[in-house]
This record gives C-alpha cells, structure tokens and sequence, in this order.
C-alpha cells in the first residue's frame, strides 16, 4: 500500500461538489489523524465525496502499522499487553510514520519514543527491552558476513597485538543497559511459559548478533559493554582494554575477548 | 593513553589466552548449515522476523482516543521498579477508563 493520492475513478461524472482530486502531502497527513475530515475531492465511482471508504483506509493505514509494530517489538506487547500496546502503537504510528516503504524497518524510533512517554515513566526499563528486539530484527536482515577466524590473531606479533582494530560483523550490535534485558526479552519472548522471577536491580549489557543463520543475544561481563562499543567505534584492542579497565576493575580481556570472538561480533582484524 | 594504561605484554598474554580457549569450539563454528524448509515447529520459524515477513493489514475499525490512560496489563505489572516509582495497578486503577 502506498501513501500516493487514489486514482482517480474512470467513470468520474462532472459532480460539481467534487472538485480537483486532493494533493498526495493533503492525502496523507489526514491519513493519520482521525478527527481530520477527508481531503477534499475525494470521491468514490459515484462522484461523491466518500468518507466511509477513507476511513475504512485511514483505519487500515493504523492498524497494519500497529501489527507491524506488534510483530517486531513482542517482548514490549507482552509486557504492556494486548489492549496498552495496541493504544500505545495508535500513538506512535500516528506521530512515527514510516520513512521508507520496507515494512521490517519501521519502528526504530520506538525505544525513545517509549523513553520519553510520560505514562511510561514508572517502566523505565521498556526502552532497553525495545532497543534488544530493534537490533534483534536488524541482526536477522544484516547482511551475511564470515565471523573474523580467531587463529588470524595468533598471526599478528605480540608487540603490535594492542595496536589492533576490529571490523565489525554487519548484524552485530551492543545494547548497554542498567536493567536486567537479556532475563526481560528472554522471559517475554523466547522462554514466555518459564515463570522466573527477574531482578530489576542486576543490571545486564548485551551484544546482538548473528554469526550464522541464527540470531543470538549474548549477555556482556563487566566493562564488556564498553570494550566492545569502543572497539565497534574503531578504537584499538589496547585502548578498549584500558576503557574498560577504567569503568569496572573486574574486567578480563581474555573473558571479553574470548566471547567477542566466540559470538561473532567481528568479521576482520586490521590496522597492525 | 592516559589512564590505567594495558602494557602491551598484558594485552598480548590476554589475546593469547582468548584464542588458546577458542581454538577447540572453532570446528563447530565452522560447520556449515543450510536453509530447511517446512521443519519448523508453529511459531518458531525463522521466517517469523518481524514485520512484513507477514501478511498485516485487517481492518478491526476502532478509533480510540487516548487509550493510554490505561494500566498495562502485561507482565510488566508483576515486576516493580526500585525507589519510589511503582508500576501498583492498585494506585493506578483510577486511570482506567469506563468500561
């Protein structure tokens, strides 16, 4: 379905209540909001104006988006439920229109958006949940890559080892959070008939990725968050060691690595 | 670098010892799988992958205002925050709306 002006019916009669067929920017804006009457010069095969059919439309408009939303953010409509996610989605959709016609990328303006809804604010861990499930569904349409061979690091001598740079694997991304969202998208999304209890005071970071065909969600040690995001914005293994080093004591890089490498964050070394 | 700088012989005993751990799950990694079709169990397709990777668009005609005066009715009710801000459906029922 596109957001383009209706074509205009073969067997248009000369009505004069009519008049010119709306502007596509005219046709769209009142699409999205249901007070809004119907643009001018809409007519149905009879040449009447034909309200009932646009709203059957601006309704449609709505509802597949909220789906859509509902399909690509399950843990947040399991959270909320049903009838709070689809008010919720009403909102969004009506303020977040799509940017491009692919349907699998609508919706990455979610998470702040649910960050910054005030009847939210007594949930404030809704938004880290949103921002695993966005890169989960980025992970699963990234392109394929070959995960970065860890033997290709035993190649580099040992006094140019801390000058490395890591290229990152096209689906992976880090989600640093001070909520426990591995436990929250586990339980209410891929686990949703386990009834464990989750401690909102443990704090977990993730990284997203997909070294192969399936999407995996690998939770961070300590200072894992901020090693890998340096390393992702292109800093040095000796300089992501030592911030990491710096935000918590209890980081290992051998550990951090080790995961990093076994959960395919990267697809190349370079820059020794 | 300027602070709690790594030597460069720390960082290689580290890189060293990741790989060292590695070296044995590497065949795993490179078994290679295939795409299967019709083997999935209801729900837990791939192919389900967000939206658009289905067919949305029913119409369930439905103009609600401001329905986010509404009280979560998920599990996000059963978990409370800590400090003083509680998701309690008790102190919130006054938002409901009229049925």
């Amino acid at each position: 379905m596109t957001m383009a002006a209706p074509k205009p019916s073969s067997d248009r009669s000369e009505s004069t209540d009519a008049g010119a067929a709306p502007g596509s920017r005219e046709f769209s804006e009142a699409l999205l909001d249901p007070e809004a009457a119907p643009p001018a010069g809409l007519v149905g095969p009879d040449g009447k104006a034909a309200p009932k059919r646009f709203n059957v439309y601006r309704n449609n408009v709505i509802v597949s988006l909220s789906e859509a939303l509902g399909q690509s953010f399950p843990a947040i409509l399991s959270l909320l439920g049903e009838d709070y996610f689809n008010a919720l989605a009403r909102a969004f959709v009506t303020r977040h229109p799509p940017e491009t016609p692919v349907l699998m990328w609508y919706g990455g303006a979610f998470a702040d958006f649910l960050e910054r809804f005030p009847p939210l604010a007594a949930y404030p861990y809704l938004a880290d949940v949103a921002r695993v499930e966005w890169a989960w569904l980025q992970a699963y349409h990234a392109a394929d890559a070959t995960p970065l061979n860890p033997a290709e690091l035993s190649a580099v001598a040992p006094d140019k080892i801390a000058g490395v740079r890591f290229a990152r694997h096209p689906a992976a991304a880090v989600v640093t959070s001070k909520w426990p969202v591995l436990d929250l998208v586990r339980a209410n999304r891929f686990a949703t008939d386990t009834a464990d209890s989750i401690d909102l005071d443990a704090p977990q970071s993730v990284l997203v990725t997909r070294p192969d065909m399936d999407v995996g969600v690998f939770l961070l040690r300590p200072g894992g968050e901020v090693f890998l995001s340096a390393l992702f914005e292109g800093t040095t293994l000796g300089e992501a060691a030592a911030s990491a080093l710096e935000k918590t004591s209890e980081f290992s890089l051998a550990d951090c690595l080790s995961d990093c490498l076994s959960s395919g964050a990267f697809t190349a070394i370079e820059g020794y | 670098m300027k602070h709690k700088a790594m030597s460069a012989a720390i960082v290689a005993g580290a890189v060293a010892t990741a790989v060292a751990g590695l070296s044995s799950t590497v065949p795993a990694h490179a078994q290679a799988k295939e795409k299967c079709y019709g083997v999935s169990l209801k729900g837990q397709n791939d192919c389900k992958a967000g939206a658009g990777t289905t067919c949305a668009g029913t119409s369930t005609v439905d103009y609600q205002g401001n329905a986010w005066t509404l009280v979560p009715k998920g599990t996000c009710v059963t978990m409370d925050v800590p400090g003083d801000r509680h998701g309690s459906l008790t102190e919130l029922k006054r938002d409901l709306p009229k049925a």
